[in-house]
């Protein structure tokens, strides 16, 4: 094979690695704002990126034009994640975070389940938001949507990284993860700032689950694998830490995409689950995981 | 006599009246009892949903006109939800409980051959619904299925391959029970077609991008098409990346995705994909001489009239499964499990949705490669293709 058309393979594993890794992202990043405000590891993540997906297949099927339907969806999705706050997490105040763990991982069967039964069991479809028309690029090929999913991914981080840093409400988010306590001391209202994790990191999974659909196709059981491979991100990059888990998702889908590529698709899940499982190996806090637990 | 004897006495005959009276209605009534453990809801729900519409709609069809040997059919059916275990327990309860006569179905493979082994040993002829050439290869003497094999649609698509001159493949296939089983099973009989795989590649049922895959497929010197066995979404997500890496040579589905969701998934990507799938799917595209174009036709019309949903192969399967069933019984002209077995074993010349049945001792699936029809996709709806051999 010629440079140019090993490189064109190298591009063509790259941006479906990146695609595919930036969904990986944007759910590690929801785990992660709510481990942080709660050191609750939020199973149900994926089940945020299901409805972002159903609900704008189902309302945008009802002939609401997609933006409104997107809309929707994600509001829908921010007013689950508070649900889940209130009425499943809450209540077991006190609880140990692994029971909390298991609660979520009850909660997103629920969800699972009502999705079932209030959708359906098919896949479904969103048009693309700009066109099937693949852009070339050195001989490798990108969907428009792939931009969207990569772009939108890239907003959020952005968004985020202000709301944390240039915004009191951000700040104290940021100060109930670094030390609860003492953020209820100086009068921050800890239980509001779990309600707002819960609901920010609906809202992200819902993002994304609307910016992949056209490409991936959704139906009411994708959260699963979401959440799993989210997680896996997560912990690669370090959990806890908003920066790791992109880094980790990006990773993850960029290891997958060449595993598959140029070593085996067979194994392709394998060698992603190995890589993660050195990395933690040699860095049990994952790569820009928090040096130490400041927690007494 | 003293008060506790008396009272076991009273208790006897109380029990023995009993017995009687259900031995005096089960004499009455004497229904022929159609078992079926189906997958009607869970992952195979798209597989046990229609075929369990499909055995309700046409048992009470036909004890609407009469019965089968002047008594009335019963259904007994439990939903397994695709979990094999669960098939199990069911096979057995539909033997020891239920008493049924012969059984339709098993939804999937797994539940299928779970379940075989209760029958055999009950000697109740048991007719699967699945796909896998395992269930009758080897040969298990009260075991029989409707659906076409896998190893069936690798050779139609072989065959079609070879018409068009095009001998060197790439496959990409799903690690899903069926794509693996298919896979393996196209790989055994490539070589009696003289073509050769170039690139064998696979992705997860679960997986949400294939273009690595199909990079690696494009890449390989000579290539002249894809074959891909697959199921559900995965086949849909991999006929859009195939159109997205802009590959121009043929693509092959399986008779997995044979229904109208892969084409409204796939969109504008599947045009032109060939696919081999059962008449029904274009009941009425068939030409009128077509044998198998009353049967399928009015399988249906009489099927989307009842359950206002498109028809689909998997229901099919149930209906020729049931109908197979029904006519062996009026040969036998009794509801012997024994004599049902030997029956279904002699059916021959059947027209069913899914092909002509020409079962034998050595073959208790009965189809030929004419039981398929290779489809091509255009303009967003299926075409039979008129091959020339």
């Amino acid at each position: 094979m010629d440079g140019f058309a090993t490189m064109a393979e190298f591009l063509q594993f790259a941006f479906s690695g990146l695609t595919v890794g930036a969904v990986y992202a944007l759910v590690a990043l929801g785990f992660t704002i709510i481990y942080n405000a709660s050191d609750v590891v939020n199973f149900a993540q994926g089940e945020f990126v299901m409805l972002g997906g159903m609900v704008t297949v189902a309302v945008s099927a009802a002939g609401i034009p997609l933006p409104l339907a997107a809309l929707f969806a994600v509001a829908l999705a921010v007013g689950v994640g508070v649900a889940l706050h209130r009425l499943a997490i809450e209540p077991a105040h006190g609880a140990s975070p692994v029971v909390l763990i298991i609660i979520t991982i009850g909660a997103s069967i629920f969800i699972r389940g009502v999705a079932q039964i209030v959708f359906d069991r098919q896949f479904h479809k969103l048009p693309s938001f700009s066109g099937d028309a693949p852009f070339v690029l050195f001989g490798a090929t990108i969907l428009p949507q792939s931009l969207w999913v990569m772009g939108g991914a890239g907003a959020i981080v952005v968004v985020l990284h202000a709301f944390f840093e240039r915004t009191i409400l951000g700040k104290a988010v940021l100060a109930a993860a670094a030390n609860r306590l003492a953020a209820r001391l100086v009068g921050i209202d800890t239980r509001l700032i779990m309600t707002l994790s819960f609901g920010i990191s609906a809202a992200i999974g819902a993002v994304a689950g609307i910016l992949v659909t056209p490409i991936t196709l959704t139906s009411y059981n994708v959260g699963t694998l979401l959440a799993l491979k989210g997680f896996a991100g997560g912990m690669l990059g370090g959990m806890g830490n908003p920066l790791g888990a992109v880094l980790g998702g990006l990773l993850l889908g960029l290891v997958e995409a060449f595993g598959a590529g140029y070593l085996s698709s067979t194994y392709k899940d394998g060698i992603a689950f190995v890589m993660i499982l050195v990395v933690l190996f040699v860095s049990p806090r994952g790569l820009l995981g928090r040096r130490s637990v400041e927690r007494v | 006599m003293t008060k506790p004897f008396r009272g076991v006495m009273l208790l006897t005959i109380a029990v023995a009246c009993m017995a009687l009276a259900m031995a005096v209605s089960n004499a009455l009534a004497q229904d022929i009892k159609i078992g079926a453990s189906l997958s009607v809801t869970g992952p195979a729900s798209f597989l046990g949903a229609p075929e369990d519409k499909t055995l309700h709609l046409y048992v009470d069809k036909i004890n609407a006109e009469g019965g089968v040997l002047g008594k009335k059919l019963q259904l007994v059916i439990y939903d397994d939800g695709g979990d094999p275990n669960k098939a199990r327990t069911f096979a057995t309860r539909l033997v020891e409980e239920d008493k049924v006569v012969v059984v339709v179905g098993g939804t999937t493979t797994g539940a299928t051959l779970a379940m075989a082994p209760i029958f055999e040993d009950a000697q109740i002829p048991f007719v699967s619904l699945a796909g896998a050439v395992e269930i009758i290869d080897p040969v298990r003497k009260y075991v029989f299925k409707t659906p076409h094999t896998d190893r069936m649609a690798c050779e139609k698509i072989f065959e079609d391959l070879k018409a068009r001159g095009l001998t060197k493949i790439g496959m990409i296939s799903g690690t899903d029970a069926f794509g693996k089983s298919m896979h393996e099973q196209c790989l055994k009989v490539v070589g009696n077609y003289g073509i050769t795989v170039l690139a064998d590649e696979s992705y997860g049922a679960q997986d949400s991008d294939m273009t690595p895959q199909l990079t690696n497929i494009k890449n390989a010197a000579g290539l002249q098409a894809v074959v891909n066995p697959g199921f559900g979404q995965g086949p849909a997500i991999v006929t859009r990346n195939y159109k997205q890496l802009g590959i121009t040579v043929p693509l092959y589905e399986s008779h997995g995705v044979a229904s109208k969701s892969y084409i409204d998934l796939a969109g504008p990507a599947a045009e032109a994909v060939r696919l081999p799938a059962a008449a029904l799917l274009v009941a009425d595209q068939l030409p009128d001489g077509d044998p198998q174009k009353p049967v399928v036709v009015a399988y249906k019309r009489a099927y989307e009239k009842a359950t206002g949903q498109p028809v689909s192969t998997f229901g099919g399967h149930a209906y020729d499964g049931l109908f197979i069933v029904i006519e062996a019984i009026r040969r036998a002209g009794t509801a012997d499990p024994k004599r049902i077995r030997d029956e279904i074993e002699r059916t021959t010349g059947f027209i069913g949705t899914g092909g002509i049945v020409n079962m034998s001792p050595s073959d208790h699936l009965g189809l030929n490669l004419s039981a398929f029809r290779m489809l091509e996709i255009k303009n967003g709806d299926w075409t039979m293709v008129t091959a020339t051999h």
